[in-house]
């Protein structure tokens, strides 16, 4: 073995390159480097998330002029007290049902999923359900809309694999019901609750599952063996714990849910939701200050929702 | 009467025996420490009394009845969880007063019922607390207290003290003991602790394997064990081989004797050479080496000392050789 000469360097001229001089400084200097990490996302979420958001705020306090069809840079709340006419307050409350219906449906769907997950699924199983919840996000939202449409549709598979069971007349008694039915299930405000149940389905999927997986099974047998049956555990200790989960999930249900606009457009009656009725006023209309008034509405509703959990306690288990 | 009764009672995961072929015999009021090194079988056991597993093969009797069929919440048992499982969600009154909940008791009753209990193991005034405000050693008397307040006819222990610290530990040893003698419940304890089994339990289960080795009271068990396995395990005394116990009494038969029962002497029937000293405060222990036999002995402080290395001879009492079973 040779020996290596090394000559001791003074520890001042060791590396003395750009890179090295700018890490001493920012060593003995931790703010700058706190600063220089935070300003880029700091610009961001403060100029251009939140501006805009300002923006669109502002834009709901103006007016347009409805003979001239321009906007009155007028501070007013003519336009608000507009989103309470019948024909635009239906359009809230069918938004707004829908957001609670899909919410609840995604819940009660997601947690035995979600359940299976966290205390059963091992190695490939578990590897499986993350590839089942995961893969239908990986394609195009719009190609799976319209796949719905087709499956949906007077002429689709759902029709057809009904047919072949002679269930037809179910599948018609249930499309005669008002509201909810119609000529097909593509054109049904049912259609759209099926297909907003679908695309959401993963987003409620892992928050419950990651909740529930917090959760100590020597939690469950402490309830048991206190005299719970199942049933009062599950409603007594399993579904407080995985609520803030729950929550979570039903913020993403909830709101993507009331923003959006191309699965009513695409699947439903031609009865608007919050989202079309923007697109439409910011679009074809003109009207920027009654599409921004819409928008804010959202906003609104998930604030009220937030403080409700938290004074249900949702996130006390957090 | 017997409070729990196992008649071979097996519980196999697939080709693992946890338990395998297991027979006991708990006497009411009884305080029963079940002891083992991890991956004995007496958690598992524990599970089973508390129905959170079922046998695969035997019978298991609470009180005269075959509880084999029946889930958790149909049986007059309760249990301290090893990691106290209590509710994060509920305050320590109504973690306290779950039971009498879940029973259908009103509220005003059950939590006078929980007060009770909280004064039992000295937390009354804690109520209002969320558990994730206690420290360890109050957790576990929530534990306790919310086992108890159902007053259930057997309490079943899961390590409960191995989560505290030294100081702790002792004092909630002779807590549990003076709680078990005032309220005359049953304990089943499961421990890894062989001086807490010995210290607090009237009747100790050695297991090892899935099977329970030997059964007796802490003297039995600590003076009279019947196998190498529990001399070594429980009293860490010295298991002398057959082949050296014949050559020293000519009965082929293994043997143990206490460290400190084991004399340094002048002259002896063993002889041994010193490898280790340690210093432990009221002794010093001094590691042997006769022939392949470690051996331990307890010097008392004023004894004079070998030094390591050096070649002693040993001798004893003839009553300190405690002869077990052959074969072994």
């Amino acid at each position: 073995m040779s020996m290596v000469r090394t000559e001791a360097i003074p520890p001042q001229e060791r590396g003395a390159g750009i890179g090295t001089r700018i890490s001493d400084v920012l060593w003995r200097h931790p703010a700058v480097l706190i600063v220089l990490l935070l300003l880029p996302p700091a610009l961001w979420l403060g100029i251009i998330y939140l501006g805009s958001l300002f923006a669109l705020l502002v834009q709901s306090f103006f007016s347009i002029d409805h003979f001239t069809g321009l906007i009155r840079y007028e501070f007013t709340l003519d336009t608000y007290a507009e989103l309470f006419r019948p024909s635009n307050f239906d359009i809230i409350l069918r938004t707004v049902t829908m957001a609670i219906c899909v919410s609840l449906a995604s819940a009660a769907i997601s947690f035995p999923i979600a359940y299976f997950a966290a205390r059963y699924a091992r190695g490939a199983w578990r590897a499986l359900f993350y590839l089942g919840i995961m893969m239908p996000l990986w394609s195009s939202y719009l190609v799976k809309i319209y796949a719905w449409k087709l499956i949906l549709a007077k002429e689709g598979i759902l029709t057809w694999a009904l047919q072949g069971l002679h269930l037809e007349w179910l599948l018609d008694a249930f499309l005669a019901l008002p509201v909810i039915g119609g000529n097909s299930l593509s054109v049904s405000t049912t259609g759209t609750f099926i297909v907003f149940v679908y695309v959401w389905l993963p987003f409620m999927v892992l928050p419950i599952q990651a909740a529930l997986e917090r959760v100590p099974t020597s939690m469950l047998e402490a309830s048991g063996d206190l005299g719970a049956r199942p049933g009062q555990t599950f409603r007594h200790v399993l579904l407080p714990l995985a609520l803030p989960g729950v929550i979570a999930g039903s913020i993403f249900t909830f709101s993507l849910t009331l923003g959006d606009y191309i699965i009513p457009q695409i699947i439903g009656t031609s009865r608007l939701f919050i989202g079309q009725a923007v697109y439409q006023h910011q679009g074809i209309a003109g009207n920027i200050p009654l599409a921004a008034a819409f928008a804010v509405v959202p906003i609104l509703i998930m604030g009220v929702y937030l403080w409700i959990a938290k004074r249900m306690g949702a996130f006390d288990a957090l | 009467m017997s409070a729990v009764t196992f008649d071979h009672v097996s519980r196999h995961f697939g080709a693992v025996k946890a338990v395998d072929g297991v027979s006991l015999d708990i006497a009411e009021g009884e305080f029963f420490a079940m002891l083992g090194p991890s991956g004995s079988g007496k958690t598992t056991c524990l599970r089973l009394i508390a129905g959170f597993e079922r046998p695969t093969a035997g019978n298991i009797r609470i009180f005269g009845d075959p509880v084999q069929n029946l889930p958790p919440y149909k049986r007059n048992v309760n249990t301290v969880f090893q990691d106290y499982a209590l509710f994060p969600h509920l305050n320590v009154i109504d973690n306290v007063a779950y039971g009498l909940m879940i029973a259908g008791q009103g509220r005003r009753q059950r939590h006078a019922a929980a007060e009770e209990a909280l004064e039992l193991v000295r937390l009354s005034g804690y109520g209002a607390r969320k558990p994730s405000e206690l420290s360890g050693g109050q957790r576990q008397r929530v534990a306790l207290a919310r086992a108890l307040v159902n007053k259930p006819r057997v309490l079943l222990l899961d390590e409960p003290l191995g989560a505290l610290d030294l100081r702790l530990r002792e004092q909630m040893q002779e807590e549990l003991k003076s709680l078990q003698r005032q309220l005359r419940i049953t304990f089943v304890f499961v421990t890894h602790d062989q001086g807490e089994a010995l210290s607090m339990a009237d009747r100790v289960a050695v297991f090892d394997h899935g099977q329970i080795i030997q059964t007796g009271t802490p003297e039995d068990i600590y003076f009279r064990p019947e196998v190498p396995f529990v001399a070594d395990f429980v009293g860490s005394s010295n298991v002398l081989p057959e082949a050296l116990v014949a050559r020293l009494t000519g009965e082929s038969r293994p043997a143990s004797i206490r460290p400190e029962r084991l004399k340094l002497a002048a002259e002896g029937p063993l002889r041994a050479r010193v490898t280790g000293l340690s210093f432990l405060g009221l002794a010093t222990r001094v590691s042997l080496e006769a022939g392949d036999t470690r051996l331990t002995c307890l010097l008392p402080q004023d004894a004079a000392r070998p030094a390591e290395g050096e070649d002693v001879a040993l001798d004893w009492e003839p009553g300190d050789l405690h002869m077990m079973k052959a074969g072994a």
